[in-house]
C-alpha cells in the first residue's frame, strides 16, 4: 500500500468529474429542471446510455480484464429489470385494483384483491393466475433484493458448473450464448408466469408518483450517474489491486497463474458473479426509463453487441468500456432515427437506416483487424505511450489487452 | 408549388424527414411510428409507404384545414423499448398531431403509457386480440369478435368442423385469441378433449410432427379444422409441410388470421388451393374504390406489390382522422377525438364502416380461399360485426365495457356499475 | 357391353322423370332460387336433394359447374348458367338443360356463385350417385373421396351395387374397403356389423378409426338407480380418480339431482343484496373483508330464510350416495360395441409403434438438417478451430442464390440443379475472400474471429435485406419431391425430407473422402495440426487454410439451398441457424465428423422426444434442449466424441 487508491487511478477522479459535469449540464438543459433545451425523451436516452455504459464497464471487467468472452450479460441486465419490473407493474395495479374494488358495495378480501390484480397483470396474456415467481413481487425491499440475488445467484451455479469442468475460450462463449438463449426462449414461453413476448410494460409510472415523466426522467438520470460513477470505482478497486494482478494473469495464460498456486476458477468465478451483479443493477436503472422490458431483450445478439461496443471502446480499460457503449449507441440510435442525412450518389442515394448495420458490421471488422485497441487507444497516442516494437514477435493472444503497457506502468 | 409535389412523390420518405426542419409552422404533422429495419420491417414497411401515398394524395387534393400535411417518418427498428422512446420523440419534439403506427402487440404495449401521458392520437391498424381499451388509441384493425368468432361460425356452421386444432405462435395475440376461441367453442358444446392446442416459437420451420398431430385428430370420426394464428415467416414451413402431408383444404381446413396476400407472396400457393383466411380486405374485393387503391398502390411501389387488411385499416383511419379534424376544423387531440365517433368511410370492400364510442371500427368480415395466384377469392361476407373491446366470451371481461363518448371509460364493469381505471391496462 | 347398360340406363331415367324432362333442371333451381344463391350449409339442403332426385342427365354437369365455382346468376331475371370467361369482364353462359349458348354478359349484370367447401362437400355427397359408375376413372375417384370425407347410411347401398362392375383393381379396392366402413357404421345387421369390425381390426387407417370410434363414445349419466334399457360402459365410483367428488357432484347439479354450492362470488352478490343501513345481518359492512367473515353473515342470513342455505359437506355425502354414476354408449348394440372396443384396443397399441417410428423418423430429419447446417461448421470450427458467426449467413447466400437462380429458371427440377454448384461457388467465394481478408490475421486471436465474422455476419444480413427486400422469398421445389412418402396412415415422410437426409449423407460421404483420401485432406490435416511443420514438408498453409475454409463455407451454401426448399428464404435465415449448428459442434465434439453427426442426431431425438412429451408447446421443447445440452457440456465438456492424445490439441 505505497500508493493510494486515486493515485494509482488518476482516470477515476477525472472520470467522476466528467460524469458529474455531464450530469449537472443534462439537468440544467432539461425539461424537468432546466431551461427545456434537451426534450425528455432524449434525456431518458441519455439516462439509458448511462446504464449501458455500466453494464459495459462489466463487461470490460470480465473480458477485457479476466478474458472470458462472456456473451450473456445481457441475460443478467435483463433479469434485474424484471425483478424491478416485477414490484413496479403489481404495485401499480394494486394501487388501481384497490381503488376500482373500494367503490364496490361490500369491502374486499385480500385474496379478491390479489386476484382481481392477477387478472388486471395476466389478462392481457390469457390468464388470470398468479405464478409463484411473482411471490415477492408486492415488497419492494425484497425484489431490490432480489435485482442482485436472482442474477448473481444464476451467474454462480452458472460459472461454477462452467468453469469446474474447465470449459474456457471460445466454448465458454458459446454455452454463455446458449445460456442467453435458454433463458430469453424460456421467458417468451406464457407459462413461465412473466407475461410470454409481451413482457413487463408501462415500468416508466412510478407506482404513488404523480410527478410528470420530465422530472422521473431526471431523477433517473441521477441515479444511473450514481451507479455508474460507483460501479466504475468498483471495477477500478478491482483491477487496481493484487486481485486485479491475478485476473490479468489468468487472461494472458491461465496455466501459468495456476501453477503459481492460484485458484483460478475462484478467481473467475468471483469476476463472473460481480459483473453478473453489476449488469443487473444497470438493468434494473434501464428498463425503467425504457418503459417495457420483454425477452427479446436477452437475446444473444444483444450480448454480442455489448462485446461490440466494448471492443470498439477499447480493452482492458475501463473508460475504454464506457466511451464505446456511449458512443456505438448513441451514434446508432442518431442513425436508425432517420436523423442523418442521406447520400445521393447520383444513380443511388445511401439511406442510413438501409445502411447503418452493414456500416457498424463493416467498421466492427476494421476495428479489429486494424485498432485492436479501439478509440481508448486514441487516448495513448495523445499520451504518447506506445507499445515497445518488439520487432515483429508475436504481441500474444490478446492483441486487445493492455498487456504491454500494464507491465511499464 | 408542382416542384414541391413532384419533389415529395419523387422521394416521398426522405423529402417528408428532410422538409421537417425547412418547414415548421405551416403545415400539419402525421407521425409514422413503423419498424422500418429488424424483424418486423417485413410487415410494418408496407404500412409506412402506405402511409406516405395517402398523405400524399390527401395534398394533392390540397391538403387539410388549407394547411398541406407533413409525414414524419421514424424508426423504431422492431425494438420495442424504442417504440416508446420514439413516440416520445414524435410527441414532444416533433409535436405531430396524430400518430399512425405500431403492428404488434407488445409494441402497442409499450407505447400506450407514453400516448396517455402525453395526449396523443394512435392509430392502430392491425388484427389485434382485443382486452385494452385506451382513450388515446383508435384501432382500425380487428378484435376478436370481427375476425377469430366469425371464422370459427364459419367453420362449426359451413364446414361442420367438430375438432379444432388451435395452433400459433407463443406470444400474446395467438395466446389471447386461442383463450377466448377455447371459452367460446366450449359455450358452443365442443367438449375439452376436441380441442387441441399448440404453441411454436417465432420463425418455427419444423411442422412436421405438429401436422402429423393435426392429421391424427381424426381418428374419432369427427371433422378436423385447424384455426392457425401462426405468425409471419412461420407460415411458410407450416404450409409446405401441409401440402407435403397432402392435407386437402376438403379434409382439413386451416383458417389464418395473419396470413394474407403479403405472406403468400413468399409461397407457391397451386398445394393450398382452399385453405381460408379471415379478414375485412382482400385484394381481390370487387369493388371500383379498391381497383383504384390497387392501381395507385402498384402505380408507386411496383406491379409485384399487393394490398393487404391492415392497409385498409390505415387508408380508413386516415381518412376519418381527416374528415374528423375538417369537421372540428383543428387537429387537436380531444377535438379530433370528440369528432371521430359516429364517423363513416366507405369501405375498399363496399359498405360503410363506422367508428364506434369505443374506438372500434363496425365492419363487415370476409372469408377468402387462396387460390394458386397467390390471392384469396372471397367466399363469405358476414354483416357489419361492430368491434368489442372487451370480449363477451371470457367471464373476467364479459362484464366490462368501453364507451369514451358517454361514460369517458375505457374499462366500465357493468356488474358494479363503476370504472376500473381510465388509463388503459399495458 | 358397359355402354350399353349406360343406355339402358338412360332410356329407363328418361321414361320415369318424363315430366321433369319436358320443364328442365331451370324451374327446380328457380324454385330454390334463394337459398342457392345464398349458398350456405345450414340451408342449401334441399335444393340439392331436389336436383339429385331429379334425375335429370343434366344435373350432373349443373352440380359439377356448381362445385367448380362456373355457375352464374343473371341479375336481371335470377336464372342460372354455366358461364365461360370470354374476354375482360364479359362472360359467355350456357343454358343447363339446352347446352346453348345464351349470350355474353358483363359481369356488372351476374352474379357469380361460389359454393364454400362445406357446400361442396354436400354437392360431392349428391354427385356420388351419378359418378360411382361414371366412364370417366376421375370421376370415380372424386366420389369415393367425398364417400371417404362424408361417411353416410344412404350411401352404403350405391357403393355396395357398384362394385361388381368396377373395371379399375385399385378403385374396387378402394370401393370393397369403403363398403366395409359404412357396413361398420350403418348396416342394420348386426353380425354383419360386427364381421366387418373384425375384418378391419388390423387396419392403420385413420377412417378405420373414425369409423370405429364413434361407436364407443360414452356419455356420463348419474341416476338414482342404474336403467335397464341402456347400453352401459361403465360404473364410476365417485370418489375415484376417474370421478372425483366435486365433478360427481357437479353431475348431479347439471342433471338438477342436486342443489348447487355457492362460489364466493355469489356469497358476495347475495350480502351486496341484503344491505340493511350498512349491516348485513347484523354485521357491519366494513367487517366483511374477510372469507370467514362473510360465511358468518351469509349464514346468518340463511337463517333469517332470506337466502339459501350453504351446501355442507354432509349434504354432498348425502347426495352422492343416493346416486349411481355410470357411463353409457350411444350405440346401443352391446356385440357392437364390445367388438368396436377389442378392435380399436389391438389398433391402438399397433398406432402407439407406428407412432414412434414416426417420431423416429421426425428425430432424424431434423437431425439430419442440423447436420447439413452444422457440417460446413465441422470444418472452419471443428477442423480450423476458426469462429465463423457469419455461417448462418453463407447458408442465407446460398438459400438466395437459389431463389436467383429460379428467377432466371422457370423449370424447377433443372433450377434446382443448377442452384446447388452455384450456391456452393458462390459461398465458396466468398469465404475464401473472408478468409483472406479478415480470417487469416486472426488466426492468432480466435475469439477476436468471434467478434469480426460478426461483424461480416450483420453486415451480410443487411445487405440481403436492402438487396432482396424484407418479404421471405419463394424458392419451390420440383414437382417430384411435393407429397410424402406414405408408410400407412401414421407414418409418412415428406419427400423433400428424405431428399434433405440423402444429401446429408452425401455430404458426411464426401467429407470423409476429402478429409481421409484426398491430397487436400492430408494437407488440411497437417495444417491443423501443426502448421509450421507442415509449412516446412512444403505445404503452403495459408492456400490449405483458404481452401478449407472456402470448402466449408460452400458447404453451407449448398445447405442453404435445402433449407430454403423446406422452410423460408428470408435475410434472418441464418441466424435461425446458427447457435444451433454451433452447439451441434460442440456437443458432438470438436474436429470429428462423427461427432458433428452424434450430435445432429442427439439434438434432434432430444428435440422430438420433449417435444412428445408437451405436444402442446414446442417452444418449451427448445428451451429444456438448450437448458439440457449446457448441462451436458459441464460433464462432457469436449462432446460426445472426444479426441484423445494430441490430436486434441489445447
Amino acid at each position: 500500500m505505497e500508493r493510494s487508491f486515486v493515485a494509482k487511478n488518476p482516470s477515476v477522479l477525472v472520470f467522476l468529474a466528467i460524469l458529474s459535469l455531464f450530469t449537472i449540464a443534462v439537468t440544467l438543459l432539461s425539461e424537468g429542471f432546466g431551461i427545456g433545451v434537451i426534450s425528455t425523451s432524449f434525456v431518458k436516452t441519455l439516462g439509458k446510455t448511462l446504464c449501458l455504459c455500466l453494464i459495459a464497464v462489466a463487461m470490460d471487467l470480465v473480458w477485457g480484464f479476466t478474458g472470458i468472452l462472456s456473451l450473456g450479460h445481457f441475460a443478467f441486465f435483463g433479469l434485474g429489470g424484471y425483478m424491478i419490473g416485477m414490484w413496479l407493474m403489481y404495485e401499480r395495479t394494486r394501487l388501481i385494483v384497490v381503488e376500482s374494488l373500494s367503490q364496490a358495495e361490500i369491502p374486499p378480501t385480500s385474496t379478491e384483491v390479489v386476484d382481481a390484480i392477477g387478472t388486471q397483470i395476466f389478462g392481457v396474456v390469457g390468464s388470470s393466475e398468479f405464478p409463484l415467481v411473482w411471490v415477492f413481487s408486492d415488497s419492494l425491499v425484497l425484489q431490490l433484493a432480489l435485482v442482485v440475488l436472482v442474477p448473481g445467484l444464476l451467474a454462480l451455479i452458472f460459472g461454477w458448473l462452467a468453469f469446474r469442468s474447465r470449459v474456457a475460450g471460445v466454448y465458454l462463449s458459446i454455452l454463455t450464448q446458449a445460456m442467453t438463449l435458454a433463458l430469453a426462449l424460456y421467458l417468451f414461453q406464457n407459462d413461465s408466469g412473466l407475461r410470454g413476448n409481451n413482457g413487463l410494460s408501462g415500468l416508466q409510472n412510478l407506482p404513488g408518483i404523480t410527478a410528470s415523466q420530465d422530472v422521473v426522467s431526471i431523477w433517473f438520470l441521477w441515479a444511473s450517474a450514481f451507479a455508474l460513477g460507483m460501479g466504475y470505482m468498483l471495477a477500478a478497486w478491482i483491477v487496481s489491486g493484487k486481485f486485479g494482478s491475478v485476473i490479468r494473469g489468468i487472461r494472458d495464460n491461465e496455466a501459468r497463474v495456476r501453477f503459481l498456486g492460484y485458484s483460478v476458477e475462484v478467481y473467475k468465478l468471483a469476476v463472473f458473479t460481480v459483473t453478473a451483479c453489476i449488469a443487473a443493477i444497470a438493468g434494473a436503472l434501464y428498463y425503467p426509463q425504457a418503459g417495457i422490458i420483454n425477452p427479446e431483450e436477452m437475446a444473444p445478439i444483444a450480448s454480442i453487441y455489448l462485446a461490440v461496443w466494448v471492443a470498439i471502446g477499447g480493452r482492458g480499460r475501463l473508460y475504454g468500456a464506457v466511451i464505446g457503449a456511449a458512443f456505438v449507441s448513441l451514434l446508432s440510435t442518431w442513425f436508425t432515427g432517420g436523423q442523418a442525412p442521406d447520400i445521393s450518389l447520383g444513380f443511388y442515394t445511401i439511406k442510413w437506416v438501409d445502411w447503418w448495420q452493414v456500416l457498424l458490421g463493416v467498421s466492427f471488422v476494421l476495428v479489429t483487424l486494424f485498432a485492436p485497441q479501439g478509440i481508448g487507444g486514441l487516448f495513448d497516442l495523445w499520451t504518447n505511450r506506445r507499445p515497445p516494437n518488439r520487432h515483429g514477435a508475436n504481441l500474444g493472444p490478446d492483441d486487445g489487452s493492455l498487456r504491454e503497457k500494464e507491465a511499464t506502468e | 408549388m408542382t416542384s414541391f409535389k413532384s419533389t415529395l412523390a419523387s422521394s416521398v420518405v426522405f423529402a417528408a424527414v428532410a422538409t421537417t426542419v425547412l418547414s415548421a409552422e405551416d403545415t400539419i404533422k402525421v407521425g409514422v411510428l413503423h419498424s422500418l429495419s429488424g424483424t418486423m420491417a417485413i410487415s410494418e414497411t408496407t404500412l409506412k409507404d402506405t402511409m406516405l401515398m395517402l398523405i400524399d394524395q390527401q395534398n394533392a387534393k390540397g391538403g387539410l384545414l388549407g394547411k398541406q400535411l407533413e409525414a414524419v417518418v421514424v424508426d423504431p427498428a422492431s425494438d420495442w423499448p424504442l417504440f416508446a422512446e420514439k413516440a416520445r420523440e414524435l410527441l414532444t419534439v416533433h409535436e405531430v398531431d396524430v400518430i399512425f403506427g405500431n403492428w404488434t402487440s407488445v409494441s402497442r404495449k409499450s407505447v400506450l403509457p407514453v400516448i396517455e401521458e402525453l395526449n396523443g392520437l394512435l392509430f392502430y391498424p392491425v388484427q389485434y386480440e382485443g382486452e385494452e381499451s385506451s382513450k388515446n388509441v383508435f384501432y382500425t384493425g380487428a378484435a376478436p369478435n370481427q375476425q377469430a368468432i366469425p371464422a370459427t361460425d364459419y367453420f362449426l356452421e359451413e364446414l361442420g368442423v367438430e375438432k379444432f386444432a388451435l395452433l400459433g405462435t407463443d406470444y400474446v395475440y395467438p395466446r389471447t385469441t386461442n383463450n377466448i376461441l377455447e371459452s367460446y367453442l366450449k359455450q358452443k358444446g365442443i367438449a375439452e378433449e376436441d380441442i387441441f392446442v399448440n404453441y411454436t416459437p417465432f420463425g418455427h420451420s419444423d411442422w412436421s410432427k405438429i401436422v402429423a398431430d393435426v392429421v391424427a385428430l381424426g381418428a374419432d370420426g369427427k371433422k378436423v379444422g385447424v384455426i392457425s394464428t401462426i405468425n409471419g415467416d412461420a407460415n411458410i414451413g407450416f404450409y409446405k409441410e401441409l401440402a407435403a402431408a397432402g392435407v386437402s383444404a376438403d379434409d382439413i381446413p386451416v383458417v389464418a388470421f395473419s396470413v394474407g396476400e403479403e405472406e403468400l407472396s413468399g409461397l407457391d400457393t397451386t398445394n393450398l388451393i382452399g385453405h381460408l383466411a379471415a379478414w375485412n380486405y382482400f385484394q381481390s374485393a370487387d369493388t371500383e374504390a379498391n381497383a383504384e387503391f390497387v392501381e395507385t398502390w402498384k402505380a408507386t411501389m411496383g406491379d409485384e406489390r399487393v394490398t393487404n387488411d391492415p392497409m385498409e385499416a390505415h387508408y380508413i383511419g386516415f381518412n376519418m382522422w381527416v374528415n374528423a379534424a375538417t369537421e372540428a376544423g383543428s387537429t387537436e387531440v380531444d377535438a379530433v377525438r370528440a369528432a371521430m365517433y359516429g364517423q363513416e368511410f366507405p369501405n375498399l370492400t363496399g359498405g360503410t364502416a363506422v367508428m364506434l364510442p369505443n374506438h372500434h371500427l363496425a365492419k363487415p368480415v370476409l372469408i377468402g380461399e387462396i387460390q394458386d395466384d397467390g390471392q384469396f377469392d372471397i367466399i363469405s361476407e358476414t354483416d357489419v360485426v361492430p368491434g368489442d373491446a372487451w370480449t363477451d366470451f371470457l367471464p373476467e371481461s364479459a362484464v366490462l365495457k368501453s364507451d369514451w363518448k358517454d361514460l369517458g371509460c375505457g374499462m366500465y364493469n357493468t356488474e358494479t356499475e363503476t370504472c376500473v381505471q381510465t388509463l388503459s391496462n399495458y | 357391353m358397359l355402354r350399353l347398360f349406360f343406355a339402358g340406363l338412360a332410356i329407363l331415367c328418361a321414361c320415369l322423370t318424363a315430366n321433369a324432362q319436358e320443364t328442365g333442371l331451370q324451374p327446380i333451381l328457380q324454385e330454390h332460387q334463394e337459398i342457392i344463391a345464398k349458398s350456405s350449409r345450414k340451408t342449401i339442403k334441399p335444393a340439392i336433394d331436389a336436383i339429385a332426385a331429379s334425375g335429370l342427365p343434366q344435373a350432373q354437369v349443373m352440380l359439377e359447374t356448381w362445385a367448380a365455382k362456373d355457375m352464374w346468376m343473371r341479375k336481371s331475371d335470377g336464372l342460372f348458367f354455366a358461364g365461360k370467361k370470354i374476354e375482360g369482364r364479359s362472360y359467355e353462359l350456357t343454358d343447363f338443360d339446352t347446352s346453348e349458348v345464351v349470350g355474353t354478359f358483363e359481369k356488372s349484370d351476374l352474379k357469380q356463385l361460389k359454393p364454400n367447401s362445406g357446400v361442396r362437400a354436400m354437392i360431392g355427397t349428391a354427385l356420388v350417385q351419378f359418378q360411382l359408375t361414371d366412364p370417366n376413372r376421375a370421376k370415380r375417384l372424386e366420389a369415393l373421396k367425398s364417400i371417404q370425407r362424408d361417411p353416410d347410411g344412404a350411401l352404403l347401398v350405391p357403393v355396395r351395387a357398384s362394385i361388381d362392375n368396377e373395371p379399375d383393381a385399385y378403385l374396387k379396392a378402394q370401393k370393397q374397403r369403403l363398403e366395409r366402413l359404412l357396413t361398420i357404421g350403418y348396416d342394420e345387421d348386426i353380425a354383419a356389423r360386427v364381421a366387418a369390425i373384425e375384418e378391419m381390426s388390423d387396419d392403420l387407417g385413420v377412417d378405420v378409426r373414425a369409423a370405429l370410434n364413434p361407436l364407443v363414445v360414452t356419455t356420463r349419466k348419474a341416476a338414482t338407480e342404474l336403467p335397464s334399457d341402456v347400453n352401459v360402459a361403465l360404473v364410476l365410483e365417485p370418489g375415484s380418480d376417474t370421478l372425483p367428488r366435486a365433478e360427481a357432484y357437479d353431475l348431479l347439479v347439471a342433471n338438477d339431482l342436486a342443489g348447487s354450492r355457492m362460489s364466493p362470488g355469489d356469497i358476495r352478490t347475495a350480502l351486496a343484496a341484503n344491505i340493511d343501513g350498512g349491516r348485513v345481518a347484523g354485521t357491519p359492512v366494513a367487517q366483511l373483508n374477510t372469507d370467514a367473515g362473510r360465511t358468518e353473515a351469509y349464514n346468518a342470513l340463511a337463517e333469517a330464510g332470506s337466502v339459501p342455505a350453504l351446501v355442507t359437506e354432509a349434504d354432498i355425502d348425502a347426495a352422492l350416495g343416493a346416486h349411481v354414476f355410470f357411463e353409457t354408449y350411444t350405440e346401443p348394440s352391446a356385440e357392437v360395441t364390445a367388438a368396436a372396443e377389442k378392435a380399436l384396443e389391438e389398433i391402438e397399441l399397433k398406432v402407439g409403434l407406428n407412432q414412434m417410428l414416426d417420431l423416429m423418423l421426425d428425430a432424424i430429419s431434423l437431425g439430419s438438417i442440423y447436420f447439413l447446417a452444422a457440417i460446413g461448421l465441422a470444418i472452419t470450427f471443428g477442423v480450423m478451430g476458426v469462429i465463423n458467426m457469419a455461417h448462418g449467413e453463407f447458408i442465407m447466400m446460398g438459400a438466395y442464390t437459389g431463389y436467383v437462380v429460379q428467377q432466371f429458371v422457370p423449370d424447377h427440377t433443372l433450377s434446382i440443379i443448377v442452384a446447388i454448384p452455384m450456391a456452393f461457388v458462390v459461398t465458396f467465394a466468398m469465404g475464401v475472400a473472408m478468409e483472406r481478408l479478415v480470417i487469416r490475421w486472426l488466426y492468432a486471436r480466435p475469439l477476436e474471429t468471434l467478434l469480426a465474422t460478426f461483424g461480416i455476419s450483420i453486415a451480410l444480413q443487411q445487405l440481403a435485406k436492402n438487396i432482396f427486400g424484407t418479404q421471405a422469398r419463394p424458392l419451390t421445389a420440383p414437382g417430384w419431391l411435393d407429397g410424402a412418402w406414405v408408410l400407412n396412415d401414421v407414418v409418412s415422410i415428406s419427400y423433400i425430407r428424405i431428399a434433405i437426409f440423402v444429401l446429408a449423407l452425401t455430404f458426411l460421404g464426401l467429407f470423409l473422402y476429402i478429409i481421409k483420401r484426398s491430397r487436400l485432406g492430408l494437407e488440411m490435416r497437417a495444417v491443423t495440426q501443426n502448421p509450421r511443420m507442415a509449412g516446412s514438408m512444403g505445404i503452403n498453409p495459408g492456400r490449405v487454410n483458404m481452401l478449407t475454409f472456402g470448402l466449408g463455407s460452400g458447404i453451407a451454401g449448398i445447405a442453404g439451398v435445402a433449407i430454403g426448399l423446406f422452410a423460408k428464404v428470408t435475410s434472418d435465415l441464418g441466424s435461425d441457424y446458427i447457435v444451433q449448428s454451433f452447439m451441434t459442434v460442440v456437443v458432438g465434439g470438436v474436429g470429428n465428423i462423427w461427432g458433428a453427426l452424434a450430435g445432429a442426431g442427439m439434438i434432434g431425438f432430444l428435440q422430438k422426444g420433449i417435444e412428445w412429451m408437451n405436444p402442446s408447446n414446442t417452444l418449451a421443447a427448445q428451451t429444456y434442449m438448450i437448458a439440457f445440452i449446457i448441462i451436458f457440456i459441464q460433464f462432457r465438456p469436449r462432446g460426445i466424441i472426444a479426441l484423445k492424445g494430441r490430436a486434441a490439441g489445447d
